[in-house]
Formats: structure tokens, sequence, C-alpha cells
């Protein structure tokens, strides 16, 4: 079984997103996972009377990606999460932790990728 | 007036878990508020990785103590999709059994707590003494009070007796008759109202827009809860969402109180249909694919993504949690209101600080 996903490139990202919030979807979460050594995979998971809708994306890991919290604001938490665990920045973040989220700035961790099997150094 | 940024949390006698805000005010009104994480992250998602898909249930009942069942069964039902496993009616019905149990003693704990943050001591204790017969229940039947570990893929791991089943239907009408005394004290008492009506207010359109869910999107007047997609057994179950329409603190206590009475009439309706038969089915295989699946915790909705690849070990496992939903909603909830009114703020969006950290 593999989900039923849309696609969506980082250039079409935010209007995709626009366009969602006005046809009135609510934003549910983002889902990363790893895919190899040089990508990972992008999930945006949005809902509409209990109907999920879910657009995908590969992106190259230490990919910076235009941030959605600027059209939903819940965005700007999952996208942090997203900088800490796999490293993949977003700019014009409403809220930046700047990597620090769940880590310690003090923490050697904060330089790698913790929720990479494959991790790479963050720039 | 100059501006004074007061530190809130870590440690603070309302939370039960830790969690950091930081407050900007303005002669005691907050004008911003930031919160900030990382005290209790234990990165249980990453240890799918290195924990069995069967393995990782027990490590899925340990992202929230509270909402445990509901957690693994959300991931048990998630796997049973992916491996085409049909379960049994009668271990769907005793999963609703369970897990509508663990609603009830989660909202008992919140407004204890909840009345704790007001100053309200004696409704505190009484909360707390009407939830023991539902850990009591929780024991009998599971071996533990919090975590009951019921579930498996495929089923659930304990069966209920008829007499079991009687004594569930005794004490729960006992809850239910304690939780009728409490009423007007809970909804009408003039120290209630005072501490929480017109405190907090999230608008419809903000509570939608902010991705609010559970008890905080409801008591906000809008009727979702991932109940009405009608896994497990509650297609064959009587169940329409509690509404509220004035989004505050109150509108948020109100609708946990009236959650916790639908949930008695849940556990009776599933009690009253539970048919004799097996409680799980033997799995074989592995699980191959991938998968979103949602249910109703006591906070809202929970969502995991699975993703697995024929191996006992998943690929991804993913767990959006209702308080990471609802922490976007109390930012934008503290700012306006006065310093001494935080607490109880944040207490009603009923934060759990295990579930958001995972």
């Amino acid at each position: 079984m593999i989900l039923d996903t849309l696609h969506l490139t980082k250039e079409t990202l935010r209007e995709e997103v626009e366009k969602m919030k006005s046809k009135g979807y609510r934003f549910v979460t983002i889902t990363c996972l790893e895919i190899d050594e040089d990508f990972v995979e992008l999930l945006y998971h949005f809902d509409k009377d209990l109907e999920l809708i879910h657009y995908r994306m590969q992106v190259a890991k230490g990919t910076t990606m235009p941030s959605v919290s600027t059209i939903f604001f819940a965005a700007f938490l999952v996208e942090n999460e997203i900088y800490d665990q796999f490293g993949i920045k977003f700019d014009d973040l409403v809220l930046d932790f700047g990597g620090t989220l769940y880590l310690d700035e003090d923490e050697e961790e904060v330089t790698s990728t913790p929720f990479c099997r494959y991790s790479v150094k963050r720039k | 007036m100059s501006k004074t940024i007061i530190p809130f949390g870590p440690q603070h006698p309302v939370l039960p878990e830790p969690i950091h805000v930081s407050l900007t005010v303005e002669d005691e009104i907050v004008t911003e508020a930031v919160p900030a994480f990382g005290y209790v992250h234990r990165g249980l998602e990453k240890l799918a990785e290195k924990k069995d898909f069967n393995q990782m249930i027990q490590v899925v009942e340990r992202v929230c103590g509270i909402c445990s069942m509901i957690h693994a069964m959300c991931y048990c039902e998630g796997l049973e999709t992916l491996m085409n496993v049909e379960v049994p009616r009668r271990a769907k019905l005793l999963r609703v059994i369970w897990s509508e149990l663990h609603r009830i003693h989660s909202h008992l704990l919140w407004l204890g707590l909840y009345a704790d943050a007001f100053g309200f001591e004696s409704v505190f204790m009484q909360f707390w003494k009407i939830r023991e017969r539902i850990m009591d229940i929780n024991e009998a039947t599971a071996g533990n009070r919090v975590i009951v570990s019921v579930n498996q893929v495929g089923g659930v791991r304990r069966d209920l007796s008829p007499s079991q089943l009687k004594w569930i239907l005794d004490e729960i009408t006992v809850v239910e008759k304690e939780m009728k005394s409490m009423e007007s004290t809970m909804l009408n008492d003039y120290t209630v109202k005072k501490r929480t009506v017109g405190i907090g207010v999230l608008t419809r359109e903000m509570a939608y827009e902010l991705g609010a869910s559970g008890p905080v999107l409801r008591a906000s007047g809008i009727a979702q809860d991932m109940r009405q997609l009608k896994y497990e057994a509650f297609d064959e179950l009587d169940f329409e969402p509690v509404v509220e329409q004035d989004g505050d603190c109150y509108a948020r206590g109100v609708i946990r109180f009236r959650e916790t009475m639908q949930s008695i009439d849940i556990v009776r309706q599933a009690i009253s249909r539970l048919p004799q038969g097996d409680t799980f089915v033997k799995v074989k295989g592995k699980p191959e694919g991938e998968i979103v699946t949602r249910v109703e915790q006591p906070r809202g909705e929970c969502l995991y993504y699975i993703k697995a690849n024929k191996t006992k070990f998943l690929d991804r496992l993913r767990i959006r949690t209702p308080t990471f939903a609802n922490i976007p909603p109390l930012a934008a909830m503290l700012p306006g209101i006065e310093l001494a009114d935080v607490p109880v703020v944040i207490l009603s969006i009923d934060p759990c600080i295990s579930c958001t950290e995972r």
C-alpha cells in the first residue's frame, strides 16, 4: 500500500499551500523521512471535513526550503523540529529556533542530523 | 510602561511536565509568549530503527502514559491495515472500552489539575477521588493502572469476563453519579466562572487556521472528532462530537466534563454490543507500504505515519500528537491576558509535554 499523494516542488510549494488554505483546508503536519544518503522526502498533510490530502516532494539534504509558517502559523513548530532532526532549514520562519528547538546550543549534536541514518554536517 | 520578560516554567506548580514559556509583559498584561522545549525529548520515533515492529507497541505506549492505550491502538491499526489483518469484532469493542476508560481518567485528571490551577483544591481532590475507580478498573482488567498494554497487532492481549463487565458497568454508574454531583460546582460555581469565562479566547477562525485539535478545537465551535472516522467499532456506536461555542477556558472545561459523561455512555454501548468470539487473530508476515492513521486521544487528534519495507524494522514512524498541534493556538491565546491568568490558560489546552517531545 502506497499513500495517495500529490506532487510538489520547492518552487510550487507556497503557491499550492496558499491554494489549500483558500479552499478551506487545515494544516495538519509535515512528515520528513530519509530516502538515502543524499535525499529526504517531505510529506505535507492537510485536512478538510476529516479527509486528508498529502503532498510529497523529495529534496536534497542540506536544502533550504521556503517556510509555510507565514501561510499557516501552525507550521512553525514542525518546521523547527525538522531542522533539529533532519537538518532541513526553512526560510522566513515566523518563529525560528535556529536548530535549538529540542537541542541545546552548546551540545555537539546540533552540528549533525540525529534522525538521519546517514548524518550530514550542518551548514 | 516598560516591558518585562518573565520566565514561566519549566518548573511551575501548575505544570506536571516541563515546558518553558517566555512571557513579555507590560503592566501585568502579556504582550508576547514564546514557548521553548527540549527538557524531556527522548527520540522515540528513532527507536523504530532498533526495535522490531512488535516491540514498538511497548515504545509507543510510553510516548504518553495518560493516553498510552490509544497510542498503541492507533499504531496497531496502521500495521493491521498494511498487513491486511481483519481484527475480530470483540477485539475492536474491547479496544473501544479500554480507550474510552483512558479518556475518562485523562479528563478526570485534567479536571482536578484545572481546579487546582485556579485554587479550588476541594474540587481537585474530588475529581481525583472519582478517577481512582477507573484506575482500579485498569489494574483489575489489565494488571496496570496507567499503561494497560492490551494491544497487539491483530487484536488485544486480554479479555474481559462477564463478571468483570458487570463490575465495570457498576463502577461507571457510580462514576456517573459522582460526576453529576460535581456538575453544578464545576459548571456554575462563581469562583470557577470568575477564573475561566472570557479568558484565553480562541475564536472559531483562529482555532481552525492555527490547527487546533481535540477539546480546544471543539470548544471553539468546530464539530471535529476523529471518532467520526468510525475507526475500530465506532461504526456501530452512537456518537456525536461535544461542541461549545465560546472558545474560552470555561468552554474547554465544559467540553471535557461532558466528554467524560459521553465516554461513560460509549463504554456502556460497547459492553452491550460485545459479541462472543476471539480477541485476536494470529498475524504472519511483515508489514510493507506506507499509511497514515488517525485516532482521537483525550487531548485531540493523533496522527501516525508508518512506512514499512517488509522487514521487522520500520523505515519511518512519525507521530503527530495533539499537544503538538495545540502549541501554536496556545501561543496565540496568551497575548492580551493578565499574567495571573497564564497558568489557567496554559492548563486549558491540557498540555502533554511527553507527547509533544516524544
